[in-house]
């Protein structure tokens, strides 16, 4: 028999968008309860990583018009303009609370908070804390988290299943990792939080825990995935690890350049104008590619790459603002970024789409919401903006938390004993799984192969050729993952069985983007064909919808909400 | 890239099968820019996918991989391997119970950490949140006043080398010693009494032996030791001053 809890809201990821929902049911109503369920220590989340700033309108030369015609236009036309109205409204209110809560800011002289210049944004609208700014963010909001003993953490528990019945969500099942045991967690709302599935490439900016389990929970409940073809290169990336070079290096004065010591965004038109190394992510990171095709580049152990250089800001500059990044290239490359510059790569770093929500963080599936980098909300578009993923974590993060309280509020528990049997077997079907030796399959293998494909087919530069043949390559995987040898059959802490089940969801995330790829067939923010170089407003200003179908994934299109800005040419 | 061959002895412990933990072996191929990370990786994808670690960053920011490295902890994210021979032993963090292989219990250090009370306390108000809305006002100062020790990314390391956690568990240890201090140290912050007769009770900075040991390992320089000296300092001006003030502390003590 598997345990039984209950509460009023769950929340599946204990990140930036997961905590911030919490905090917003809990203050909302002091008597509800939520669970925050997280397959990590709510500390270790992946929002730790991020690391240049968030952005919320908070100087008197910007506006709110001004940050939001910046989205709309990094977005590639994309953005859900609705959405990106309430966003920049609600951003620096939502940066202000989490100044309140301990967050260590950097400071102007005067004691308001200090801004820094970001890709795309055309004043210094970024807030940081140093250039740790994920880091600070989710340690505030985790400590601020504590306060309040109507969150209830389930603390290294893995979610495996959405618990659905009489047509809503009112639970899900989880595999308690310490234990090996299946818990029923039931609620009246559910609000996934989990953040990305960077690890389907395999070279990303993304920690291992990226795996794409909510959106993949999502998807095979019946909930579109939107615009999953839009996949966030960042032009700065170790070579090697993926590791992140925060674009604030960028904001604070770097500058790229080539083997011959050019910069080559000004000597070159890449389409960022005068913007140059502040131009938008998507146009960098392509012209950073076409900087090798063109023979300009350096070669190194790990491929072709170019330099970011920060030696003319000098050792106090990169102290005061840098720190990190100083650290990580001494540690990471060898290298003192104050002397020397620092080697670099596009490397995919964020997901645009993700789980379909309305501008309430609500999807298809009732008592279904969805939050943070999981979630497509349709902020980000086609191309988002760095900066503004960090404040989209607290902003849709506080409404998922709301409203999945009203929710929770005005509905029914459902039946126990359907949703317990549901829980029931999900854990015999894990049970069976632990230690399996059906097949000869190795999780590692398919792994890598699925890696190989992705970065193949969906990488900067796509073409219709090279994404069909990522579909193929990816078709054979799901049944080979089905067949796996295991080794482990122990129920204590078995990171294998936490493996293997990752694998499946990342299978059905990159079956997602690479159908959803493939149907595009123009270049729209980060979505560059070769063979459809511009874009097609007259056919594909729409968002994809991606269904979870047993045969394969079904497409559907979604309009775009434009009342505010007209699509113009993205010019720089 | 130069590969050479490299022995790991890693400790291995399953409740359901072991009695004590026992070591196990892997002789693997490891590249000349590995860190220890890497090859432990390496033995779970591609010799031994029983062996269970936690990992994520691969940064040195999650704070998930902290282990001990021939004999000291370390955050093998951020440690190179080319600084070991040939062989290298590998270990659950010490002063910790061990929950499977590499992996231990952090629940005892959760409870720690919620005791310092690590959130904004206001006097007056029941809530951190500003009223009227905006940001508190902080100086660049006053933010470097705490800020090192807002730094701590909780990867036990300086629980694990701590001589007073190795012989009383109960110690409130560096991390949350430091956490606590933190906020007491925020300008925006009004808690500090109440952390101060948390600090003054059994177990906490009166403990510290300042053996150091905790500032020596702390892979983020949080210097966890000077936090401790500073706490038990402010705790005994604080003190000193309800002594003579009983309702409350001096304004702007």
């Amino acid at each position: 028999m598997v345990e039984v809890s209950r509460h009023d809201i769950i929340i599946v990821g204990g990140g930036g968008a997961g905590l911030r929902a919490a905090i917003a049911a809990a203050t909302a109503d002091p008597s509800a309860s939520i669970a925050l369920v997280s397959k990590v220590y709510p500390m270790r989340s992946h929002t730790v990583s991020a690391e240049g700033g968030a952005a919320g309108v908070a100087r008197e030369d910007d506006s709110l018009e001004m940050h939001g015609q910046d989205t709309v236009k990094g977005s590639d036309f994309l953005g859900d303009q609705d959405v990106i109205e309430y966003f920049v409204e609600q951003a620096p209110k939502e940066l202000a609370l989490l100044e309140n809560w301990g967050c260590p800011w950097s400071r102007n002289e005067d004691g308001t908070v200090a801004t820094r210049a970001f890709g795309g944004m055309t004043v210094k609208r970024t807030w940081y804390a140093t250039d740790k700014v994920g880091f600070h963010m989710l340690h505030s909001l985790f400590q601020h988290s504590m306060r309040f003993d109507n969150i209830v953490r389930y603390d290294e528990y893995y979610v495996s299943k959405l618990l659905v019945d009489d047509g809503a969500c009112r639970g899900v099942s989880a595999l308690n990792i310490r234990t090996g045991e299946t818990h029923a967690i039931l609620g009246r709302s559910v609000i996934l939080a989990t953040g990305g599935a960077g690890k389907v490439f395999p070279f990303t900016t993304n920690g291992m825990i990226k795996t794409g389990d909510g959106m993949a929970l999502a998807y095979r409940a019946g909930v579109p995935l939107k615009d999953m073809e839009f996949i966030q290169y960042h032009p700065t990336g170790l070579p090697g690890t993926g590791i992140l070079i925060t674009e604030a290096t960028r904001g604070e004065g770097g500058y790229l350049r080539n083997k011959d010591g050019d910069r080559f965004l000004v000597e070159y038109d890449y389409g960022v104008g005068q913007k140059a190394e502040l131009g938008p992510r998507d146009m960098i990171s392509r012209a950073i590619i076409l900087e090798v095709e063109a023979g300009r580049a350096l070669e190194g152990p790990y491929g072709a790459y170019v330099h970011l250089d920060l030696t003319h800001l000098g050792e106090e500059a990169i102290d005061a603002k840098l720190p990190f990044v100083r650290e990580l290239g001494r540690i990471y490359q060898g290298i003192d970024p104050v002397y020397e510059p620092i080697a670099i790569r596009p490397v995919a770093h964020y997901m645009m789409g993700g789980v379909d929500t309305d501008i309430d963080a609500a999807t298809e599936l009732p008592g279904l919401y969805a939050a943070g980098e999981m979630a497509c909300v349709s902020l980000n578009g086609a191309n988002r903006l760095g900066s503004n993923s960090l404040t989209e974590c607290l902003v849709f993060g506080a409404v998922a938390g709301e409203k999945a309280l009203a929710h929770a509020q005005a509905t029914n528990e459902g039946s126990e004993d359907r949703l317990r049997q549901q829980a029931e077997e999900e854990g015999a079907r894990i049970d069976a799984l632990r230690g399996s030796t059906n097949g000869s399959e190795k999780i590692s293998a398919i792994r890598r192969e699925m890696n190989t494909a992705m970065e193949t087919g969906c990488g900067v530069f796509r073409d219709q050729e090279s994404m069909a043949a990522t579909i193929a390559a990816l078709a054979p995987l799901k049944p080979r993952a089905q067949q796996l040898a295991l080794s482990d059959s122990s129920k204590v802490f078995n990171t294998e069985i936490i493996a293997a089940l990752e694998l499946t969801n990342m299978l059905d995330v990159a079956e997602a983007i690479a159908v959803s790829a493939h149907s595009r067939k123009e270049s729209r923010g980060a979505h560059t064909c070769r063979d459809f170089t511009t874009r097609d407003d007259q056919q594909y200003l729409y968002h994809t919808l991606c269904y979870h179908e047993p045969s394969a994934p079904r497409l559907s299109k979604k309009d775009v909400r434009l009342d505010h800005w007209e699509p113009v040419e993205r010019k720089y | 890239m130069s590969e050479t061959k490299k022995k790991f002895v890693i400790t291995r412990f399953d409740p359901e099968k072991d009695e004590s933990p026992r070591t196990q072996e892997y002789e693997i191929p490891v590249q000349g820019d590995w860190k220890v990370l890497d090859a432990i990786n390496y033995i779970k994808d591609e010799v031994d996918p029983s062996v269970c670690h936690r990992w994520s960053c691969r940064m040195a920011v999650c704070g998930s991989c902290g282990m001990m490295v021939d004999g000291e902890p370390k955050l093998t994210c951020k440690t190179s391997l080319a600084e070991y021979g040939d062989t290298v032993v590998v270990e659950p963090l010490a002063n910790f119970p061990i929950v499977r292989d590499l992996v231990v219990e952090l629940e005892g250090f959760m409870e720690k950490f919620k005791r310092v009370k690590p959130w904004v306390v206001r006097a007056k108000e029941q809530a951190a949140e500003k009223s009227g809305g905006g940001t508190y006002a902080q100086s660049p100062e006053e933010l470097a006043e705490f800020k090192k020790f807002s730094m701590c990314i909780n990867c036990m390391l300086c629980y694990a080398a701590c001589p007073v956690v190795a012989n009383e568990g109960e110690f409130l240890g560096p991390a949350a010693i430091a956490l606590g201090h933190r906020y007491n140290l925020d300008s925006r912050d009004e808690g500090e009494s109440e952390r101060n007769e948390i600090f003054r009770g059994e177990g906490t900075i009166y403990s510290c032996s300042f053996a150091h040991e905790c500032s020596e390992v702390c892979p983020k320089n949080v210097d966890p030791a000077a936090a401790i000296n500073q706490a038990k300092f402010s705790a005994l001006i604080d003190w000193a001053q309800n002594l003579v003030l009983p309702k409350g502390r001096a304004g702007g003590a």
